[in-house]
């Protein structure tokens, strides 16, 4: 089966203030991450203070959108805004910059989905002024 | 200091009850502090330290303890989910080992099951990845999925080997008669069984009981006291595992650490384990922690859980004994408890005689709780067939 992101809900994030530059870029259809300067790992998600060195000098970066597929899992068993959509890829991105975020994958086929493909983001529209960063299969050039 | 027989259980109760929808959640505590203190011989008076974790109902343990009446010195209402009540048998040790308590009561009680789930996100507040997982629909057998899935691309683990696991529990579940399912399964069973997340099937999944169960911890002084007898407290260790600014790998859990600490502490390894009692909440659960306590090497479970090797009574590993969570209960969405329960019992040899494993003289309790591969709360005993 093939889930699409219209079939899909797509809450709006509560905008802390952390996160308002990342939520903020969304709405451009832009992916960021922070990247720290003190040992130059990216980290996600967005946060004061550095988790791999504790350094508080976060930057954010633009992303490429890229990344690979770490896991995935077709689930029935959505809760909250979930509830009741049908079944839905949920998978952790493997982003080119290295972090794993936590996302839906869309306008992929279940029966030949495999950990490893390639994805990009989309951007799928809260109606509340940014957008949800999704992946699907990575366009040939 | 080492906790190293500080401390021993000397009571252990839990809960018959699989659906009390006329009993309060407060009332199930209460019911099974009763019990387990019954169990030691002592009462509620005797009790000077109360460890209770986020089910318990109010501010920390301050409403159960009210409601019990206990009269306590020592408090300690931390939450690691279904772990904590491992890691609160090493916490009550070390109160107990440093004399800020001697009768130290833990409890667990809740009703998942006859009342309406809470929502993850109610449970827990607003905690700061609130607005990066849930909004995509992120759920419980979601990420244990997902660390199945992982493992299976990463080791070749199949679904008929998670199987195997959930077989074992229902071998044994059908001795006890008050396990929710007592019926044996195939491993076929459990792979036709429809997916809830792929490639987890119904059948890899525990069970939503309500009940509880509760624990009583005592000073060598009380133990030698007792008309009981006592299960040494030998070792505890807890870790905690996240998602690591996003570099996480889901194929392992803190178990890697806090079995380390709790086999260090006494002073064992894995392979003199006779028994093992072992957080299941999905069959990946228990995979996942056979390899991080070091039964096997690491990719090795699916394996290692071949040939009945977790069947009591002569398996190579006996697990579970009274059918688990994926069998048997899960009070309060919280397998913890039960797992330190029956392994008192198989080290009292009070187990059912089909699955007491013979001459138990040590066992070890894990415990997953939280969110495997995200914010995950691990707790490992080692605990031992000895007087005080
Ligand atoms: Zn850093």
């Amino acid at each position: 089966m093939t889930v699409e992101s219209q079939s899909l809900p797509a809450p709006a994030p509560e905008v802390t203030p952390e996160g308002a530059p990342f939520w903020a870029a969304t709405a451009d259809g832009r992916l960021t991450l922070q990247q720290c300067a003190a040992c130059g790992r990216h980290v996600w998600y967005p946060r004061y203070v550095c988790p791999h060195c504790h350094s508080t000098q976060l930057e954010w970066v633009e992303a490429s959108g890229r990344g690979t597929v770490y896991s995935f899992t077709l689930t029935t068993r959505g809760i909250l805004d979930y509830a009741g959509c049908g079944p839905y890829v949920l998978a952790l991105v493997e982003l080119a910059e290295g972090p794993k975020m936590m996302t839906n994958l869309v306008g992929v086929d279940t029966s030949t989905l495999s950990i490893g493909d390639e994805v990009q983001v989309v951007f799928a529209d809260t109606g509340q002024g940014n957008a949800l960063p999704r992946f699907r299969p990575l366009a040939e050039p | 200091m080492s906790i190293k027989r500080k401390a021993y259980i000397a009571g252990a109760y839990e809960h018959p009850g699989r659906e009390l929808p006329d009993t309060s959640i407060p009332q199930i505590h209460a019911e099974v502090a009763i019990g387990a203190l019954a169990d030691a011989g002592l009462s509620l008076s005797d009790v000077d330290g109360y460890f209770s974790g986020g089910d318990a109902p109010g501010l920390g343990g301050l409403a159960m303890a009210d409601y019990l009446g206990l009269r306590v010195r020592y408090m300690d209402s931390s939450d690691m989910g279904g772990s904590v009540y491992l890691s609160h048998v090493g916490h009550a040790a070390a109160a107990i080992a440093a004399g800020k308590c001697n009768v130290a009561l833990v409890t667990l009680g809740g009703r998942p099951r006859t009342t309406k789930l809470r929502a993850p996100g109610q449970l827990m507040g607003s905690p700061p990845e609130s607005d990066y997982e849930p909004i995509f629909g992120m759920n419980v057998s979601a990420v244990y999925a997902m660390a199945a899935a992982r493992h299976m691309h990463e080791f070749g683990t199949t679904s008929e080997q998670l199987a195997e696991i959930k077989v074992a529990a229902s071998v044994h579940a059908q001795y006890n008669e008050h396990a929710l399912l007592r019926n044996v399964v195939t491993v076929a069973d459990v792979v036709n069984s429809p997916f809830v997340s792929s490639p987890l099937h119904r059948l890899d999944c525990c069970v939503v009981t309500d009940g509880g169960g509760a624990l009583v911890l005592v000073s060598p002084e009380i133990a030698r006291r007792l008309d009981r007898h006592c299960v040494a407290v030998l070792g505890h260790g807890e870790a905690i595992e996240h998602t690591a600014g996003g570099f996480q790998d889901i194929t392992v859990t803190g178990a890697v650490r806090s079995g380390a600490d709790a086999f260090a502490e006494a002073g064992v390894r894995p392979g003199d384990i006779d028994y093992a009692g072992i957080y299941d909440s999905f069959t990946i659960t228990v995979l996942l922690a056979l390899e991080d306590l070091g039964f096997c090497a690491k990719g090795e479970g699916g394996k290692f859980v071949l040939d009945g090797a977790l069947h009591a009574p002569h398996g190579r590993l006996p697990f579970n004994t009274d059918g688990g969570s994926l069998c048997n209960n899960h009070p309060a969405n919280r397998g913890g408890m039960t797992k330190i329960i029956e392994a008192v019992r198989q080290l009292r040899g009070e187990a059912h005689p089909a699955v007491q494993v013979p001459n138990c003289e040590l066992a070890l309790a894990h415990g997953t709780g939280g969110w495997l591969s995200t914010r995950m709360g691990n707790a490992t005993l080692v605990l031992g067939r000895e007087d005080a």
